[in-house]
């Protein structure tokens, strides 16, 4: 659409669940099942190098993938250094790292 | 001498056991109850939690136990009158005319759950899939979940904190229980529904007991519940009658839509009817939630502010069953010490 008058629509924030493709969660679920163990504590965060850096957020990146927000995760799982401390204070044994390889292959097939 | 007696007003699960616990140490007990049957909450429930017993299996329990012979059980009546002579003779006087004495009086009231009807923005009532959480402990009786229209539910959402932690509800406090209760709840829906996509939404999960925390994470791994973190704002209904759900997810930063076949609200705990009423016949002091107020947080949680009167269970405060038949056997425990005339607190 021509932006003629200088004024756009913005899209909506809200997470639509029902309309989402969520086949991204499912295979998060399937191949790294630790996943799901997730209490969003933030921890991983806290300790990321890469969101020191950034606005990189591991904690945040999970859930939007379980929300079937896949854009904005793609846009966001490449700056993760896969350095692996999150890996070492998640307190409930979530294997952050295989996550991530995991999401970066599933947007390397879809080309998300 | 005659044993001494003791009255307790209310015949759940802390009147039931405090009046074994009275009647094994000698003394005589009359147990008032305003239904039919001992059991009070319990009787709505069908499985518990930690360990998914059945319900049933306590109440037997629990009825076996009030069958003693130092036990007068008065049902389907309620007291109209209590008079306090001094701390150690009571008069009460129920409505089907009877008259009991005692030298004790327990108050074992317990609970209502909050009536989900005052929280309109969730629809209870008005919308026909939304059900409570005390209504879903019906289905698994029944052993069968089906929409309003007849369908398998596909999706399924679990309301947490229906009627507390809600200052809007007048409801500060938080009931403890619902937390735990939604866990058991959503892994009982699965085994009916290996299918459907089932959500708890909560504000903070409470697992405060053994076991709870524990079950939080088997419900995450092995039985596939997803848990989003928002207060649910609204429901509405569609045309093919599923309710349209919108929360935060707090842990997204984004507000959320999503469409459910069911909605189970979680509805929480306020003091009984029956609490109120005794509180205001013997003037015992009430907590700013409503419950009656325990002489003191730590060493007199079965006395109030009145000498002579005890109360247990969840006429104090929500509680989880475990809790409730610890707290009845230390009032027993106190109601003991205290006719006897060895008490250790002042």
């Amino acid at each position: 659409m021509n932006n003629i008058w200088g004024f756009t629509i913005s899209s909506a924030r809200v997470i639509d669940y029902d309309k989402n493709d969520r086949s991204f969660a499912q295979y998060m679920t399937d191949t790294v099942p630790s996943s799901q163990l997730c209490i969003g504590c933030g921890g991983c965060t806290a300790t990321c190098t890469a969101g020191a850096l950034t606005d990189f957020n591991i904690r945040k990146l999970q859930m939007l993938v379980k929300r079937g927000e896949n854009r904005e995760a793609g846009e966001q799982m490449h700056k993760c250094m896969l350095c692996g401390k999150c890996l070492l204070v998640c307190p409930r044994g979530v294997d952050t790292r295989r996550m991530i390889f995991a999401m970066l292959k599933y947007i390397d097939n879809q080309k998300l | 001498m005659n044993p001494m007696n003791v009255i307790i007003i209310g015949a759940g699960t802390a009147g039931c056991e405090a009046a074994y616990r009275l009647a094994k140490a000698g003394f005589t007990v009359e147990l008032v109850e305003k239904e039919c049957t001992p059991g009070g909450n319990l009787n709505n429930w069908f499985q518990l939690f930690p360990d998914r017993k059945q319900a049933s299996a306590l109440r037997q329990l629990l009825q076996q136990q009030v069958e003693h012979p130092s036990i007068r059980l008065h049902t389907d009546t309620v007291p109209v009158k209590i008079e306090r002579q001094d701390a150690r003779h009571y008069a009460m006087e129920l409505d089907n005319g009877a008259r009991l004495e005692g030298n004790a009086l327990l108050v074992t009231t317990g609970f209502r759950t909050f009536d989900a009807s005052r929280k309109e923005e969730y629809g209870y009532g008005i919308y026909e899939n939304v059900i409570t959480s005390v209504e879903l402990e019906n289905y698994f009786a029944n052993r069968q979940i089906l929409t309003s229209t007849g369908k398998r539910p596909e999706r399924i959402g679990l309301i947490q904190c229906v009627g507390s932690r809600d200052e809007k509800m007048c409801n500060f406090h938080c009931s403890k229980v619902c937390c735990i209760t939604a866990v058991k709840q959503a892994m009982e829906l699965r085994e009916l529904l290996p299918d459907a996509e089932i959500l708890c939404f909560y504000m903070d999960m409470r697992m405060f007991g053994p076991g709870y925390e524990e079950m939080y994470r088997e419900a995450q791994e092995k039985y596939n519940i997803k848990f989003v973190r928002g207060r649910l704002s609204e429901a509405s209904e569609n045309q093919a009658k599923q309710v349209v759900v919108k929360c935060e997810d707090t842990l997204v930063g984004k507000p959320m839509r999503m469409t459910l076949d069911l909605m189970v609200l979680m509805v929480g705990m306020e003091a009984s009817d029956g609490s109120r009423w005794v509180a205001k016949e013997l003037q015992l002091p009430l907590a700013p939630n409503g419950f009656i107020q325990p002489g003191d947080p730590h060493y007199a949680t079965n006395r109030t502010a009145v000498e002579g009167v005890f109360v247990a269970g969840c006429a104090t405060s929500p509680m989880n069953l475990t809790d409730t038949l610890t707290d009845a056997r230390s009032a027993a425990l106190a109601i003991g010490e205290f006719l006897n005339g060895n008490e250790h607190y002042n």
